[in-house]
């Protein structure tokens, strides 16, 4: 059995080549091969979200994804977003509504957040609700994470 | 909480696939979302010799219409069928059911054939491929067969597909005219696996039901249709004591199990409500077609 497969990963705009076992899963790579912390694990079997990044612009567990299945693709993660002191709408509004305490499933709900808002209009805090069902915050309530993203939904003119 | 060493192949056509599954001897897993299979192997509940990447086989994902049916390719993600324009056109039920299936990171990822193939007995699809008696096309080396809906599931997560075999493609025969539908799950957060969900067509010709279909999951070691609560519909306009006679039909064929979420009894009467709102749903729409 060969032990390890060379992979070719695009990582926030950046090609990574490695060499990984097949075992490997995608949150291990980014954060250990590729040293990104910003994503989070927690349960690593797809229930808690906080390791959530994007696939080639789709939300996907990075817990549930082996690194040799990122072979040839593109891989966004929470330090894709912005940087401190220049922070993405999404992120100044998480700010402003205090939608983090501890912050540990953020980067998760900020990665979850992106893709809902390209997919689905959030038209009523019931659908933002549904859309997080699956990123759990034992700080939050989820209170402030609903608002901070109907705030950004708002702003970009949508109905409410 | 990582998974054991295995091997792994890409396969970049189906006949390399099966051709793969068939040396392994019923020691390789197919990989196709991994949304159920890789939690299995982070926990180590599984360890497989070799895992069968199907995600880089091209033109295993598609959604297509044909004169009397939809063909739905099994790596098919839930998030395509769940905004599929043909599928909202002719099987909406369907659209209705993706929406409940897991959280869109997880819709992104996991595909129809595995999760027919992993047949967890709270799962929608299941429950929809009965339903709609959708045929399962299903390849191995040594050739093709395909297998009914209900002839499919068998067990909790048991199937009828052994080692060497793979889920390629799911018929789904169109639905008569003047059909209407009803969808009703509850599960303790959106998108978790139902403590049960029921799903219904009916289809009226002259003011009656001409076709009756209930299907049913987390009631029993797998999906389920209620055959005897159909017949007591045949022929029949639907009303209050019409639709008690067919959930206690319903009640006394299915016996669900008590876990830590619900009991056995609560399952049963949810069923029953469940039933009772789809059938109501499905009567409306198929006479509000049928006017």
């Amino acid at each position: 059995m060969k032990e390890t497969r060379d992979i070719t990963v695009n990582v926030n705009g950046t090609d990574h080549k490695a060499s990984v076992e097949p075992r490997l899963l995608l949150a291990d790579f980014l954060r250990h091969t590729l040293g990104l912390t910003g994503t989070h694990v927690g349960c690593e079997h797809g229930v808690c979200g906080a390791c959530t990044v994007l696939v080639d612009g789709d939300s996907a567990r990075s817990c549930l994804m082996l690194a040799v299945q990122a072979d040839g693709h593109r891989v966004e993660t929470v330090e894709s977003l912005g940087r401190i002191g220049q922070m993405n709408a999404l992120q100044e509004s998480f700010h402003e509504h205090h939608a983090l305490q501890c912050g540990f499933c953020t980067p998760g709900m900020l990665m979850t957040a992106t893709d809902l808002l390209c997919k689905y209009p959030l038209a009523t805090d019931d659908d933002i609700r549904h859309g997080l069902s699956g990123n759990l915050c034992r700080c939050t309530g989820y209170e402030h994470v609903v608002k901070a993203i109907r705030a950004v939904v708002a702003k970009a003119g949508r109905t409410r | 909480m990582k998974p054991p060493v295995f091997d792994y192949i890409a396969a970049s056509s189906i006949d390399m696939a099966v051709a793969a599954l068939a040396e392994a001897g019923g020691e390789a897993k197919v990989l196709a979302g991994g949304q159920s299979l890789i939690p299995m192997l982070n926990f180590r509940l599984l360890r497989p010799s070799i895992l069968v990447d199907i995600n880089r086989i091209p033109g295993l994902g598609f959604v297509e219409e044909t004169a009397n049916s939809v063909r739905i390719g099994a790596l098919t993600r839930h998030f395509q069928l769940e905004t599929s324009a043909v599928i909202a056109r002719h099987f909406p039920i369907l659209s209705r059911a993706m929406t409940h299936v897991a959280h869109l990171a997880i819709r992104n990822r996991g595909t129809i054939g595995g999760s027919l193939s992993h047949a967890d007995p709270a799962a929608e699809l299941p429950m929809m491929v009965l339903l709609f008696d959708a045929r399962l096309h299903i390849v191995s080396s040594g050739g093709s067969r395909t297998v009914a809906a209900r002839d499919f599931f068998l067990d909790p997560m048991t199937v009828d597909l052994d080692g060497a075999e793979l889920l390629s493609e799911i018929v789904v025969p169109k639905l008569p005219p003047k059909t209407g539908w009803g969808f009703e799950e509850v599960a303790r957060r959106h998108g978790d696996f139902a403590l049960a969900a029921a799903a219904t067509t009916l289809t009226v010709s002259g003011g009656v039901i001409a076709q009756a279909r209930i299907a049913l999951t987390g009631v029993g070691p797998t999906a389920l249709r209620a055959a005897e609560a159909e017949q007591l519909l045949l022929g029949q306009a639907l009303n209050d004591g019409l639709s008690k006679r067919v959930i206690i039909a319903m009640h006394d064929a299915i016996a669900p199990q008590s876990d830590l979420h619900a009991s056995s009894d609560y399952r049963r009467h949810l069923a029953g409500v469940l039933v009772g709102r789809a059938l109501a749903a499905a009567w409306r729409r198929a006479t509000e077609a049928a006017a």
